[in-house]
């Protein structure tokens, strides 16, 4: 680790020319770094090309924005989303640049409470207060929102949200019956509409093999790199992997998905030599639930501070984002379409009732992690996933699976009571062991 | 010797043992300076070890302790060694309340506390008593003489104490009232229990067990019997000095427990 504070750097003029409020975002910024070179540089016998993550982050709100705006020069459509249910594929073929846009942060929230009531999700908050106080670069350069029905909270601030930036809604549905299915193929062909809309070009067949193949890729370098954090004793930390995972939503998916494999190769030489970051009896934890946008690393920074080490990320940040590939050799744009439905119908989101095979995965992914507890993680107000770790919970106690739930927002306020309670988890499972 | 000490959120306890057996205790406020607090309560033993459990035990660890371990596993060992059978145990303290349940060998297999807000701890209680005017002790004895089925339905401290105010200005006695607020905490623990489950007896402890209105309570709605140590609130820094003797003798010192 160099010894020189890490730093992320500042781009008044461009954030100046994006419209943003800079003085606020100069402080947010100097903040973030703080937080980053405290949670994720002082870490011990962190892999060497980790370094790239650290650039990437130290670039956050200036090289990947001027990336991005470059790419507006040339044409190409930026879209912002919110959800794993958006197909990527299709703004990739119509040449385009896709964000994640993220809300895990406290700072805007109270921008977002002028407007939104106080007990809705954080991540809607934290999102729409981004927006709102003009202190995100992303959201700044984006041509239009992609947005979804996942949960009340969400659809109907893209009502407002839509007074702000353009904001389109696709419809998912609620269910996974034959005709929610041809519902959900109408509004991904809308979504190909609208892209080809924007760019005035028509999608080809060739073009969404093209973008099947980088997603592909980039979903195959991220199942490497769970497979290789599976490994005991850890050659990587839990907080690292989430980091990845978390900039795989706004980097570029041809160089992440090098980076990415770069990193595995050295990982695979780690767990060669037996490096690793914790000893192979610190506690495995797979966490569970409601997805962690950036900067939200509370909970994985409380369980690896408290001497444990998390393996697994059951969540749309992990491996619902990953764990579905497509075929790469359709000849037409109807199977390709119909291909991509089914793709993304096999998402396991707990808006979805029933929801069961999510409980499957689950325990699929606790045996195929070598976990030895599961953290059921949910934002508060996150009513879906919050019912749904019922059921969880009923799973493990037939399995004798340790399993604690957790409900927090981003505020620092309860992370006393998460500590101990994230403590006590540990003790619990490293006395069961006994 | 091995002391445990417990720093609460609002009394620090501590707990002597040798051999096995509780030899020394103490009870005192927080204070502004727990940390100050807790070298005066502890300068008179010279302990081989010092465990620290409760909310500050991370001060102390900085500070004076040799180990932490959380309330969670304090309590399941410290009520263990009043009644070596318990497999649920009920602890309300002055800011947390947490359900616990053990196996047959006294590990831990479940737990429960209570979401971030003092709704249903010791000192939602104590807020309530100071707002219809009574002592912390004498509010519970009070209780024991409401009658009847007024309710507080609010959990959060605030609300419910607005509650608790337009009750007094309707006429209802202040020994219903005191009745309903207890029963609101009982009721939500109650809820708590029924999620991580129970056998036939529970063991009740923190400052809150002191409350005959409390113990009573939790007895007349669930018809099980409710055990409660002396002094109930020592339970978690007793835990913490039977850790640290247990594990002095088999030499494991490690941070988390």
């Amino acid at each position: 680790m160099s010894p020189t504070q890490f730093e992320i750097k500042s781009y008044p003029d461009m954030w100046e020319s994006l419209g943003m409020n800079v003085e606020r975002f100069e402080k947010m910024r100097c903040v973030l770094g703080d937080v980053y070179q405290t949670t994720f540089l002082a870490q011990e016998d962190r892999p060497q090309r980790m370094d790239y993550f650290n650039w990437i982050i130290s670039e956050i709100h200036g090289g990947r924005i001027r990336e991005i705006l470059d790419a507006k020069k040339e044409g190409r459509p930026v879209v912002g989303t919110f959800c794993v249910y958006v197909p990527e594929e299709l703004v990739l073929a119509a040449n385009g640049i896709c964000i994640g846009l993220c809300g895990g942060s406290q700072g805007p929230v109270p921008d977002a409470e002028k407007t939104l009531p106080r007990n809705i999700c954080p991540m809607v908050k934290s999102a729409y207060g981004f927006k709102v106080a003009k202190v995100c670069p992303y959201f700044q350069s984006v041509d239009f929102v992609y947005g979804e029905t996942t949960c009340d909270a969400k659809k109907k601030t893209w009502e407002l949200l839509n007074r702000e930036v353009p904001t389109y809604v696709m419809e998912i549905p609620q269910m996974k019956r034959e005709r929610d299915k041809t519902l959900w193929l109408e509004e991904v062909q809308d979504f190909k509409a609208q892209m080809e809309n924007v760019t005035g070009k028509t999608i080809t067949t060739e073009a969404v093999t093209g973008a099947i193949k980088t997603m592909n890729n980039k979903r195959k370098a991220l199942q490497r790199l769970n497979r290789l954090q599976h490994h005991n004793p850890s050659p990587i930390s839990g907080k690292d992997v989430l980091l990845i995972e978390q900039i795989a939503f706004y980097d570029d998916p041809v160089r992440f998905a090098e980076k990415v494999n770069l990193l595995c190769d050295e990982l695979d030489e780690r767990v060669k030599k037996g490096i690793s970051v914790a000893p192979s009896t610190a506690p495995r934890v797979l966490i569970s639930g409601t997805p962690m946008a950036m900067p939200n690393w509370k909970a994985h920074n409380l369980v690896e501070k408290a001497g444990g080490v998390v393996v697994n990320d059951e969540s749309c940040i992990g491996t619902r984002y990953f764990k579905d590939l497509m075929d790469e050799n359709m000849t037409d744009l109807d199977s390709q379409l119909r291909a991509l439905t089914d793709r993304y119908m096999k998402i396991d989101c707990s808006c979805f009732t029933p929801n069961d095979d999510r409980v499957d995965q689950v325990l699929k992914e606790y045996s195929d992690s070598g976990a030895q507890g599961i953290l059921h993680y949910s934002l508060q107000f996150c009513h879906t996933y919050n019912i749904e770790a019922i059921k969880i919970k009923e799973a493990c106690e037939k399995e004798g699976i340790p399993f604690l739930a957790i409900e927090s927002d981003y505020s620092p306020e309860d992370i006393g009571q998460m500590q101990t309670r994230i403590e006590a988890f540990l003790e619990q499972i490293k006395g069961l062991r006994k | 010797m091995v002391v445990g000490i417990d720093l609460g959120s609002r009394t620090i306890k501590v707990a002597a043992v040798e051999g096995g057996r509780l030899v020394a205790l103490q009870i005192a406020e927080s204070g502004y300076d727990p940390h100050r607090q807790s070298l005066e309560m502890i300068k008179e033993y010279h302990p081989a070890r010092i465990i620290a459990t409760g909310y500050g035990r991370h001060l102390a660890k900085r500070h004076f302790a040799d180990e932490v371990i959380t309330e969670i596993k304090a309590h399941a060992l410290g009520a263990r060694h009043f009644f070596p059978e318990c497999r649920t145990i009920v602890d309300v303290g002055g800011q947390d309340t947490k359900v616990i349940a053990l196996d047959e060998s006294g590990r831990v297999l479940n737990f429960q506390m209570n979401d971030k807000c003092a709704a249903g701890t010791g000192r939602f209680l104590e807020i309530m008593a100071s707002s219809l005017g009574y002592g912390l002790s004498e509010f519970g004895a009070e209780a024991l003489n409401g009658k009847g089925d007024v309710r507080i339905s609010n959990m959060c401290t605030v609300f419910a104490e607005s509650e608790v105010i337009s009750l007094k200005n309707h006429g209802t006695l202040p020994a219903d009232i005191a009745r309903a607020v207890h029963l609101s905490v009982i009721e939500r623990l109650i809820a708590m229990l029924a999620r991580v489950g129970y056998g036939d007896t529970i063991v009740f402890t923190g400052g809150v067990a002191k409350n005959p209105a409390a113990v009573n309570l939790l007895q007349e709605r669930l018809d099980i019997r409710i055990l409660v140590p002396e002094p109930p609130d020592i339970v978690g820094a007793l835990g913490a000095a039977l850790h640290g003797e247990a594990n002095s003798a088999s030499g494991i010192t490690s941070a988390g427990g």
